[in-house]
């Protein structure tokens, strides 16, 4: 069977790496979204199953339990987890990619198979990649978690990471050097050093942060995946993993543009943690009001924007809030929401979870389409949101947030902040948007008050 | 079976591919294509059951079942949590 074996599989790897690029356009609609990601599984399954008749390979039984404990382990926590850690869940499934790619190079470099100079380059360079990424997104998954709580930040930490990275390289290049020939203890060296730097580049960077490196991470590992394709010779695996890099680099992108930071910026400044020292505070005062006259306010509106933000999830406050919205169109309010691309954990996290609640997506405006809107809206509701709905950013050349994007919220006639408490945002900046004279605040658990709202609003 | 300047072309392509694929897409799908994306680098199942096959030793065979572990994770988790995501989307026109 070697010869139809070998056939089969560069046929199924055809089959897959046309399924995987169809399913990823299929992606790009919310209509035709779901069957997307079907017929890319649908891929990874013949190709998977097909490798079994791989010509020259042993090992099955470890194989299929390996299989086993990997894919049951990840179908439970992924059935289970809750939408709110989606992307920490991403994050920790990335890394165990990542992962899979180094130890694909570190079996290869242990074996000494004999390959050109070239493909041990890039196998080298793949397994440090994925290692890098392995480590990483484990440290992201700890801290989203919560599992890793505070940023470790030290002096010199840019000069350790360039250490580290300059010992890799050494190495590295001792491994190519030698024709990977009698390199094992280097290779072990190798692993325990990219690893490392995986931590101490992830560690210092601070939560809001986390949704680009999560992303970076993806990017990285496509890349990895790609490079240990060119060692095995697996146009599969050389396919998919650079469509992955080069999607992945551009979601990054996409990502570091919307927070109006560069990747550079993220990865070597650490913003995030900083509290900001020196901004003047916004003048005025925090005017409060409850939620009946809140009520009176969204009841007899002609047109109300929602912007929820990530406390909205946090308060579990989604389902509330698309019951009382449910109650305004029910009255003949014009609905819409409006998302900033970086509200929430992750780019369109709040989308999942609006639709988790039940929003249609056709309700559901990014800041660029909406953003004109908001000058005719009676009454902007915030919920949950701070730093992207603060007209600073658009103003005060000294603020750190200067210049990034934000969601017009202070054009509407009214506003209306559901907030906790009195808390600056997760930038630590104050918003000046709770000080403006046609700005209320509705202090309370988001919950609690969309469910209050939600009566009074019906007992109108 | 792939010479160098083939599996080159191979790259490029791919790579303007991703872009391409990516580049029109709205913000309301960027977590679940990024669930997704993550998905179709699990395909590095294929090579990780590969190098097992051909692994010797207790070594080398520890670190590759370790590899098909992880490989196995990122392919399946990801489907798990990205067809989750994409089932919730629904347009307010009724059904899909």
């Amino acid at each position: 069977m070697g010869t139809f074996g070998a056939t089969a599989v560069q046929a199924s790897y055809f089959i897959a790496a046309a399924l995987f690029i169809l399913g990823l356009k299929r992606m790009s609609s919310p209509v035709t979204a779901r069957s997307g990601i079907v017929w890319a599984g649908v891929g990874m399954v013949v190709a998977t199953l097909i490798t079994f008749l791989t010509p020259g390979m042993g090992n099955y039984a470890l194989m299929t339990v390996a299989i086993a404990v990997g894919g049951i382990a990840a179908w439970v926590t992924g059935r289970r987890v809750a939408m709110t850690n989606m992307p920490q869940m991403i994050a920790l499934y990335n890394g165990m990619g990542g992962g899979a790619a180094a130890a694909i190079a570190a079996v290869e470099l242990f074996s000494g198979a004999v390959h050109g100079p070239a493909v041990l380059t890039l196998g080298v360079l793949g397994g440090i990649i994925g290692a890098v990424s392995f480590s990483g997104s484990l440290i992201a998954f700890g801290k989203l978690q919560g599992l890793i709580k505070r940023s470790f930040r030290f002096r010199g930490q840019n000069f350790l990471n360039l250490a580290i990275l300059a010992v890799t390289t050494i190495v590295g290049a001792i491994i190519v050097v030698n024709r990977g020939a009698d390199v094992q203890s280097e290779v072990i060296v190798l692993f325990v050093v990219v690893l490392l730097l995986g931590v101490t580049m992830t560690l210092p960077i601070g939560g809001a942060d986390m949704p680009v490196v999560i992303s970076l991470y993806n990017a990285l590992t496509g890349l990895a995946v790609a490079f240990e394709g060119f060692v095995l010779n697996n146009a599969a695996m050389i396919i998919a993993g650079t469509v992955v890099g080069s999607a992945g680099t551009l979601l990054t992108q996409l990502m570091a543009k919307a927070m109006n930071r560069s990747l550079g910026n993220v990865l070597f400044s650490g913003f995030g943690e900083t509290a900001v020292a020196g901004a003047t505070g916004p003048s005025g005062t925090l005017k409060a009001i409850e939620a009946p006259d809140a009520a009176v306010m969204l009841g007899f509106s002609e047109k109300v924007i929602v912007v929820p933000g990530y406390g909205m999830a946090v308060a579990q406050a989604q389902h509330k809030v698309w019951e009382l919205c449910q109650a305004l169109i029910a009255r003949g309010v014009t609905v819409k929401f409006a998302i900033h691309p970086v509200a929430g954990r992750m780019p369109g996290h709040m989308n999942v979870l609006l639709a988790e609640a039940g929003v249609p997506y056709d309700l559901i405006y990014d800041a660029e389409e909406i953003n004109s809107e908001f000058e005719t809206a009676d009454v902007a509701l915030i919920i949950g949101a701070n730093d992207v709905v603060n007209p600073v950013a658009r103003t005060d050349k000294s603020s750190p947030i200067y210049g990034m994007p934000i969601l017009n919220a202070d054009k509407a006639k009214n506003v209306i902040v559901i907030k906790r408490g009195q808390g600056a945002g997760f930038s630590g900046i104050e918003n000046a948007l709770f000080y403006l004279d046609h700005a209320r605040m509705l202090y309370g658990d988001g919950q609690a008050k969309a469910a209050e709202l939600v009566q009074a609003i019906k007992a109108l | 079976m792939i010479d160098g300047f083939i599996a080159l072309y191979i790259f490029m392509l791919a790579a303007f591919t991703g872009y391409e694929v990516i580049a029109r897409v709205p913000v309301i799908l960027h977590t679940p294509l990024m669930s997704g994306s993550n998905f179709v680098h699990g395909i590095v199942l294929v090579g990780a059951m590969v190098a097992m096959g051909r692994a010797e030793g207790p070594l080398e065979l520890t670190i590759a079942f370790i590899g098909v572990v992880l490989a196995a994770g990122n392919a399946v988790g990801g489907y798990a949590v990205t067809e989750r995501m994409l089932e919730m989307f629904k347009s307010s026109k009724g059904k899909r």
